[in-house]
């Protein structure tokens, strides 16, 4: 990076914070600070939405994604639209038609104040517990290929997103998040040309396309019904729509993008926004992956993309070997590629065939030799790191992107790591406030300007929180699957709650309170002896609670059910 | 400080005030007829493509 890449950097990503904090300085009342400008339109909580779900580990894990596995993750994100629907039809118009802050007021609301701590409990542990991994995440990639110090990019990144967000609340995450988003969306676009243009002459497009899919990276869809597999149609549409209900009905760091706003058109609308858009977004950044998959095809590229960690380790002969051997992989990889396209062009089935199979050959060849590096790897030191996909893309924006194009692309990743940040920051304050603090303190509930100070406290304690989590916790490799898993563990269960509170008029609290600890046990069980796809502890978890919650409340003693139908 | 709950918004039972749309229902056909053409177009793409 030389100065030019700085300035891009520091002037959006400090730019922005400072903007949002000075324009939002001025807010006093607990109904902005909590759920934004009254006055928010459907492309500001559209916006906020989407920036609030692709945090940094979107643009730095999924194009690596698509790079190593393709772009089935894609599949992922199915039941996502059909989720917002029912969001939209049943949750968003019970939320405002109750006034609520927070998605636990409702079960509070619905059952008793037990069921309300459970619910918000149950999302301070899980995004408390991911407030960490955004964080670090793409800190420990930008600060390993950068060479900048790891704990200096993670206070960095926190206390910027700590300033802003404590100062002007929702309405600050909503303000930055409107330009965050131009400059993630800006960055991509020119990442995407780039790459284009520096493919090989004359392949294009739709010939780098042809080689991907060859190659097994463009199967965006896999109808497979075998279990085992993590991304199929099944397990997109079915355990995606469950982890997308659970995520924008009852995750507060997303219903508190969408709860406020002018009225429930704007919401309504900002979501149906979200169900157009986001699959043919993540099928843009995997196919950024698959492509440039393609483009390291013909172009010198390392062993493996991780540089950092190969050269703290690959000291003696046998690295030097196998760095010798991929080389040659490549070349012929190379060749076997050009041959397989001109025997594509030939209308030859035969050649081309035969060609099309020495090509997979040879890849199957490079990937060996690649399986061989993070083997040597792991026997030099077994706690090493042996996942570089998410430093593909990084690498490729370092050494092919043009001076200033540099910075922009590394001002997307703060860009997106911030907007994420902030609206979690900002969940985990508002429900601590509103569910906890209050609860216990509901004398104070009265004081507007004390709920205002309370919810700034308890929004930078999480940040301090999140920021000392990241510095001292060790994480997976995997970053955006911990996210993935963690969620799914919790959120089918907090789903469940919700489902039986809209749904089931004749379950009370009581009932629904033990179901769903029972289900949550359940769950924790299952994903420590199962070996299921995650996105279906999504399923289990809400059919496990609600489940539980018809029988128990069918066993329950009499006097207990009539106190449930008056409560509830 | 909790907010009173509103009176049910005049919105809820209004149009969405989307051209074209008369009903949320039809806005919620439109985006799931979306989402099978994405999907099918997905199938497509991988058939070509794979």
């Amino acid at each position: 990076m030389n100065v030019v890449d700085w300035i891009v950097l520091l002037g959006t990503i400090v730019g922005i914070a400072a903007y949002g904090s000075w324009r939002t300085r001025q807010v006093r009342s607990l109904n902005t600070y909590l759920r934004g400008s009254a006055s928010t339109r459907w492309g500001t909580i559209g916006v906020s939405v989407m920036a609030t779900q692709a945090s940094a580990i979107t643009f730095l894990s999924i194009p690596g994604q698509g790079f190593e596995s393709g772009i089935g993750f894609v599949q992922n994100y199915f039941g996502l639209p059909l989720a917002l629907i029912i969001v939209c039809a049943v949750f968003l118009p019970m939320y405002r038609r109750l006034n609520v802050y927070t998605a636990y007021e409702f079960l509070g609301r619905r059952f008793d104040e037990k069921t309300r701590l459970l619910g918000a409990g149950l999302f301070l542990l899980q995004r408390g517990l991911a407030a960490g991994v955004t964080i670090y995440a793409p800190a420990i990639i930008i600060s390993t290929v950068l060479g900048w110090p790891l704990d200096l990019v993670i206070v960095f990144t926190g206390l910027l997103v700590i300033v802003y967000t404590v100062t002007g609340g929702s309405e600050a995450v909503a303000l930055t998040q409107k330009w965050q988003t131009t400059v993630i969306w800006a960055g991509m676009v020119t990442a995407m040309v780039v790459l284009l243009l520096r493919l090989p002459t004359g392949l294009g497009f739709t010939g780098a396309a042809h080689v991907a899919g060859a190659l097994g990276k463009l199967q965006a869809v896999d109808f497979s019904l075998d279990p085992s597999r993590r991304y199929t149609v099944w397990t997109g549409v079915f355990g995606g729509l469950f982890l997308s209900l659970s995520y924008f009905g009852t995750d507060q760091s997303q219903v508190q993008r969408y709860i406020g706003g002018a009225s429930l058109r704007e919401g309504r609308l900002g979501l149906m926004f979200n169900a157009l858009l986001k699959i043919p977004m993540q099928f843009v950044i995997l196919l950024l992956g698959a492509l440039l998959f393609v483009f390291y095809q013909f172009a010198p590229h390392p062993v493996f993309f991780n540089q950092a960690e190969w050269r703290r380790y690959a000291q003696d002969g046998r690295f030097r070997a196998i760095e010798a051997q991929h080389a040659s992989a490549v070349t012929q990889s190379q060749s076997a590629i050009r041959a397989w396209l001109q025997a594509r062009a030939s209308d030859d089935a035969a050649r081309e065939a035969s060609a099309r199979a020495a090509m997979i050959t040879a890849d199957d060849r490079t990937r060996a030799i690649r399986a061989d590096a993070k083997a040597a790897l792991v026997a030099a030191d077994p706690r090493a790191k042996t996942k570089d996909s998410d430093y593909v893309f990084i690498t490729f924006i370092l050494t092919q992107l043009p001076h200033g194009a540099v910075g922009l692309l590394v001002a997307v990743m703060f860009a997106a790591a911030l907007s994420s940040k902030a609206s979690e920051l900002a969940a985990l304050g508002t429900t601590t406030t509103v569910d906890l603090w209050r609860h216990f303190r509901p004398l104070a509930a009265a004081d507007e300007a004390r709920n205002v100070r309370v919810a700034r406290r308890f929004t930078a304690l999480w940040g301090v929180v999140a920021v000392a989590f990241a510095l001292f916790a060790g994480f997976a490799e995997n970053l955006i699957e911990a996210i993935n898993i963690l969620g799914s563990i919790f959120y089918g269960v907090l789903l469940g709650l919700f489902l039986v509170a809209f749904f089931l008029r004749r379950v009370g609290g009581s009932a629904v309170f033990f179901a769903a600890a029972t289900a949550q046990a359940l769950v924790i069980v299952m994903y420590f002896s199962l070996n299921i796809g995650y996105l279906w502890y999504n399923l289990i978890g809400c059919a496990a609670c609600v489940a539980f919650s018809v029988a128990l409340q069918a066993v329950l003693p009499p006097r207990a059910r009539a106190d449930e139908r008056r409560t509830g | 400080m909790t907010p009173a709950p509103r009176s049910p918004e005049p919105s809820e039972a209004e149009p969405p005030d989307v051209p074209g749309f008369q009903t949320w229902r039809g806005v919620y056909l439109f985006v799931f007829g979306w989402f099978v053409l994405v999907v099918v177009l997905l199938t497509v793409f991988t058939g070509i493509f794979s």
